[in-house]
């Protein structure tokens, strides 16, 4: 690989790892707190929908618009799964089922209010999202500085940011403590007199606060508008992360950048005399079939929140 | 209430609260609730109320056309289901079906009566096998059969479009050479009494696949092994059944069921190989279809033509002015009151409480 190329496509991969990153995260609060979110994709696309709706609207009244765009992105997000924290906390669904539901729902909904509201298939082209920007000083470092610093998306230092702040909380705050309990053995953590059901509704609100906000993210950096493929399984690539980063925030890091470097690899591979044999698709199914081989590596050992996917009884022992 | 009776009124009533919430959704976005009803009846009896025209069959193939994948994608996750696995992977092993399918269809050349029995068992075969790895991967590693089965969708989808692409060979970059007449499930005559609709001989391998699903699971010595895998892993183990095989075998008989969808969409409602630019979602109707149909039988055959019916009736709807999507939203409601079924029971119970001595069943 000519280091050139390098270069030029390590910003690309930021861009693209940014979302995975986020919304990974979002998936490590819920699952954490022991819900399964197989939702993430359905909230992504909530979330790039808003995003993307308003910043068309907004455009012309505010440059601020695409800014707007991703909190509007997080807070549908927040709404959206908590369909998912009713049906599965309060209603004790099946957390898989419900978030296939929210999946389909998803997909669904966001074209269905397209139609509503830009009476197409799609949401209008916004001129611009998020833009890029160089970090005065930092962007001169020979190497690094055009690596990190030069001409990058500022999701990416968002989504580091998110990195440090959850592992804060996730393993330096009492609130952390609790949550991770209630994912481990509720039905202990309720006889320490926490309450599963709220550590529980804030694990899978803060996942729809954060995939949205992914989704937003997404679509406002790598897209022109939200359809109906915008997110095209990077909601599930970000649930492969969680597992390949082993349900921690430092793993999610490197496996979303890896995930993110991989999608980047099959814009670039023509450009790289060693790859540019393989076909394109090779690299579309990489990040899929390391996951497996992840999970195979992993297989015996006890990695993930023990009681994850489990409906809680408070009765239970 | 009685086991019996749940299972078919916690379904309807999930039906009926998914129209609900539709209409609702129809009405808070200022469209008229009654134009998508009048294209529902349109989509699944060709009869239109609005002009008061008779039945057009026309109307009626093409429903049936929608409901015959979904049908098998619905046994392909029930099946799975009766063994405790919840398998997301039925799109891709669709896929894994119509790669097959495309494969001997443009290979083979043999007169039509092997080459069509050639070319879906070749679809139920891609399918199984496709199926058959999660399975040996849960069975052997314990690895979690949603994340892979997930996985494998894409790697599916990829794979798809990479055979088409560069080994069969497209010109237009879409689909395929047309198969040889040999390899279809056109029939001339289903057209000919359907209006010319895309009716084709695949509801027989459908029906076929729904009498072999209700006969395995209650009728066989394995259907009940599988069950009892299902129930209680280590009770089955402890009774001697070989909990490992029956997983990998239930994950591949699954596959074969929507490898079999795969290969009749290839040979009857198309007539090439195509390239999917995403998944289409047949999986995840094939899951909305086994739960709304209780795992049983009977049941995915009457959701699968509810569903199929409605999704024949969006481009209907669309035409009357409200966005097909709407199917969709009815869909994904309903699988969510399936899903929240304990939370409808409780409701239904303690409104059963309250008015106490009349008889049971005269309530819904």
């Amino acid at each position: 690989m000519t280091f050139e190329v390098f270069l030029q496509m390590f910003p690309i991969a930021l861009m693209f790892s940014a979302p995975i990153i986020l919304t990974a995260l979002g998936g490590l609060f819920s699952e954490r707190s022991g819900i399964v979110n197989i939702a993430l994709e359905g909230i992504m696309m909530v979330g790039a929908f808003t995003g993307a709706t308003i910043t068309v609207l907004l455009e012309n009244s505010t440059p601020a618009a695409a800014w707007i765009g991703l909190l509007g992105g997080l807070l549908s997000g927040v709404a959206f799964s908590l369909l998912h924290a009713v049906a599965s906390i309060n209603l004790k669904a099946d957390q898989v089922i419900s978030g296939t539901a929210l999946n389909i729902l998803a997909g669904g909904l966001t074209v269905y209010l397209c139609q509503i509201i830009f009476h197409q298939q799609r949401t209008r082209a916004f001129s611009y999202g998020i833009k890029k920007l160089s970090v005065p000083g930092l962007s001169k470092i020979p190497v690094l500085g055009r690596m990190f610093f030069d001409q990058v998306y500022p999701t990416f230092y968002i989504a580091i940011a998110i990195v440090l702040l959850t592992w804060f909380v996730v393993y330096k705050t009492p609130l952390g403590l609790r949550m991770r309990a209630c994912g481990e053995h509720p039905q202990a953590a309720a006889s320490m007199g926490i309450n599963v059901a709220k550590m529980r509704y804030f694990g899978v609100l803060i996942s729809g606060a954060l995939g949205g906000l992914g989704g937003a993210v997404m679509v406002l950096t790598a897209d022109i508008q939200y359809t109906l493929v915008s997110i095209h399984g990077t909601g599930f690539i970000s649930l492969a992360s969680l597992v390949f980063g082993r349900w921690n925030p430092f793993g999610v890091l490197g496996a979303g950048f890896f995930f993110g470097f991989s999608t980047a690899l099959s814009f670039y591979a023509k450009d790289i005399p060693l790859l540019s044999g393989l076909p394109g698709e090779f690299f579309y199914i990489l990040p899929y079939l390391l996951t497996i081989i992840a999970l195979l590596f992993f297989a015996g050992k006890s990695v993930g929140p023990k009681a994850a996917g489990q409906i809680y009884e408070s009765g239970e022992r | 209430m009685p086991a019996r009776k749940e299972k078919i009124v916690l379904p309807l009533i999930a039906v009926l609260l998914g129209f609900l919430l539709g209409s609702l959704i129809v009405i808070l976005t200022g469209r008229s609730p009654v134009s998508m009803y009048a294209a529902i009846i349109k989509g699944f009896s060709g009869i239109d109320i609005i002009n008061g025209q008779p039945i057009n069959t026309r109307y009626i193939g093409e429903f049936i056309i929608q409901a015959m994948p979904i049908i098998l994608t619905g046994l392909s996750f029930a099946f799975a289901s009766r063994t405790g696995l919840f398998s997301i992977g039925a799109e891709g092993q669709l896929m894994m079906g119509s790669i097959s399918a495309t494969a001997v269809a443009i290979l083979v050349q043999a007169p039509k009566v092997i080459h069509l029995p050639m070319v879906l068992l070749a679809a139920i075969l891609g399918g199984a096998l496709w199926g058959a790895i999660p399975g040996f991967l849960k069975a052997r590693y314990n690895v979690h059969e949603v994340v892979v089965t997930i996985m494998m969708n894409y790697i599916a989808l990829h794979f798809n479009n990479y055979m088409i692409l560069n080994i069969f060979g497209s010109v237009d970059k879409v689909k395929t050479v047309p198969f040889p007449d040999s390899a279809l499930l056109k029939s001339p005559f289903l057209e000919s009494i359907t209006r010319n609709s895309r009716l084709n001989w695949g509801f027989i391998p459908v029906l076929l696949a729904v009498l072999i699903f209700s006969f395995i699971i209650n009728k066989t010595t394995f259907g009940f092994s599988l069950r009892a895998v299902g129930h209680n892993k280590e009770a089955a183990r402890y009774a001697g059944m070989k909990v490992n095989r029956n997983i990998i075998a239930s994950m591949a008989i699954a596959g074969a069921f929507a490898g079999l969808a795969g290969g009749i969409i290839t040979v009857g409602t198309f007539n090439f190989g195509r390239v999917i630019q995403a998944a289409e979602g047949y999986g995840f109707d094939g899951i909305a279809v086994a739960l709304v149909g209780g795992n049983e039988a009977l049941g995915i055959l009457l959701a699968g033509l509810l569903f199929g019916g409605l999704k024949a009736a969006q481009p209907l709807m669309q035409s009357q002015g409200i966005p097909r999507e709407i199917a969709g939203i009815i869909q994904a409601s309903i699988v969510l009151f399936v899903a929240m079924k304990f939370g409808i029971k409780m409701v239904l119970d303690k409104f059963e409480r309250k008015q106490v001595p009349t008889t049971e069943g005269e309530r819904v």
